[in-house]
């Protein structure tokens, strides 16, 4: 198994390590609006462990997923900012 | 200004979304009101109604209430502030097979007979405007004049509008008592000209006699997930959940929001005030919405809360005098309709008030009746 696997972020191809969170990934990545709040503000992880909620992105079209709760996967397809 | 304070025409009891209305209604035709509520505005079954402004015809009274407070709803729908999320969305009653489509007619013709705009989808036209709905369905009545709005933010607006017409609000003032010209709020008997009894489901407890119980529901209201849901869709059978008073039944009704959230109904029971979330009635509710909608199994819900409708006999309101009582005014038993019936209540009641003429037939709303009911049977 590769030590590096690409995944989708808003369509851009971006290569993360194989063992990250998607948290982890998608802050590497340069990603900071994980999602915005229901007043437009943009939001990114705090708490890491499942319990806050802001770090929820869509991911291969479910939308919700929270990011520090995932592994990446090769060629996952994750949106964020919504 | 004189040391003695003027006291006020009116003081309505209640800053429910009804109270509130009617506050508005009688400030703009002239009296000076005191609305007073044990809680906040719109904080007890206004926080627990859905929002629906819908037409229903249960019975030709019922339609007339309904449609007059739509219009009026829609006539105020330019002015109320984004607070009120007010969302044109229209209602989508859906019938599942060909028997309920026959239904679905039934109910266009009785609509468009009396001036309702509505139109019968087929099952392709409903599938188009409702992508996340079950397929097959056999059809649906759109109801294009039906709107959703958030309660507790519309009942906020109509008693702020009141307060701008010169109505005085005191929160957190529990109403012990109603005697001839005066309500009685901690120890101390307050005159007033009138009193408006609006307090929902717990009117009977100021106004000994009104046929009124809490009819508890059960609201579900999921994360963002724009565009799943675009109209209020309810299906055919929510009538027949509303009108019989059987001891517990559940109907499919969701509405969009404008955050995107999908708030998910209904449940009806017959326990009391006991507020507990029911998880037995509240799994069927849900299990019932993801029958008609199979995308909200996946759907994350945020909050459950449950509420007590202020449920008649004859599942109609009570607005008029009570003439058991000198001076003394109900608004209250609106059941599951109170958001929607607020604004026809509160014109009925005023123009009755008032002295005017009322635009719509008050007789079948009269509090009176249920007592000569009551006799009759007696």
């Amino acid at each position: 198994m590769s030590d590096v696997v690409e995944i989708h972020v808003n369509g851009r191809a971006v290569r993360v390590p194989a063992s990250a969170s998607l948290a982890a990934a998608l802050l590497a990545a340069g990603e900071s609006a994980f999602r915005r709040s229901v007043t437009g503000a943009p939001r990114a992880p705090l708490c890491g462990m499942g319990i806050c909620y802001e770090c929820r992105v869509t991911v291969n079209g479910v939308a919700h997923v929270r990011a520090c709760l995932e592994t990446v996967a090769p060629g996952m397809d994750v949106v964020t900012g919504g | 200004m004189s040391g003695v304070a003027v006291p006020p025409d009116a003081v309505v009891v209640g800053a429910g979304i009804v109270g509130a209305a009617c506050a508005l209604e009688l400030a703009r035709a002239g009296l000076r009101v005191l609305v007073l509520d044990a809680g906040d505005v719109g904080g007890g079954t206004t926080a627990a109604g859905m929002g629906h402004l819908v037409v229903m015809d249960d019975s030709e009274e019922q339609f007339a209430l309904t449609a007059y407070s739509v219009r009026l709803w829609r006539e105020l729908a330019p002015s109320l502030p984004p607070e009120c999320e007010f969302d044109p969305c229209g209602t989508l009653w859906i019938a599942a097979d060909a028997a309920q489509l026959e239904a679905v007619r039934r109910k266009h013709e009785a609509y468009t007979a009396r001036g309702v705009a509505a139109e019968v989808l087929d099952g392709a036209a409903l599938a188009a405007c409702e992508p996340a709905l079950r397929a097959p369905l056999a059809g649906a009545l759109l109801v294009p004049g039906d709107a959703v709005l958030y309660p507790p933010g519309a009942a906020r607006h109509l008693l702020a509008e009141a307060c701008r017409a010169g109505a005085v609000f005191r929160g957190g003032s529990r109403v012990d008592a109603i005697r001839p010209g005066a309500v009685v709020v901690g120890g101390r008997a307050l005159p007033a000209g009138i009193v408006v009894n609006a307090a929902g489901a717990a009117a009977p407890e100021l106004t000994p006699g009104l046929p009124i119980v809490p009819r508890k529901g059960h609201l579900a209201i999921t994360d963002r997930y724009p565009g799943l849901c675009r109209h209020q869709i309810v299906e055919l059978g929510y009538l027949q959940s509303a009108h019989e008073m059987t001891a517990e039944s559940v109907a499919f009704n969701v509405q969009p929001r404008r955050t995107g959230q999908v708030l998910i109904g209904s449940s009806r029971e017959l326990v009391g005030w006991d507020p507990a979330t029911n998880r037995a009635v509240l799994g069927r509710m849900l299990e019932r919405a993801v029958h008609f909608m199979p995308a909200l199994a996946a759907a994350s819900v945020i909050r459950v809360w449950t509420g007590f409708r202020p449920a008649t006999p004859d599942k109609l309101p009570l607005i008029g005098p009570w003439e058991e009582m000198e001076g003394v005014w109900v608004a209250a038993g609106h059941e599951g309709l109170g958001i929607t019936t607020s604004l026809g209540t509160a014109r009925l009641l005023a123009d009755l008030i008032t002295g005017r003429t009322p635009a719509i037939d008050p007789a079948p709303y009269a509090p009176m009746r249920v007592l000569s009911a009551a006799r009759r049977h007696g």
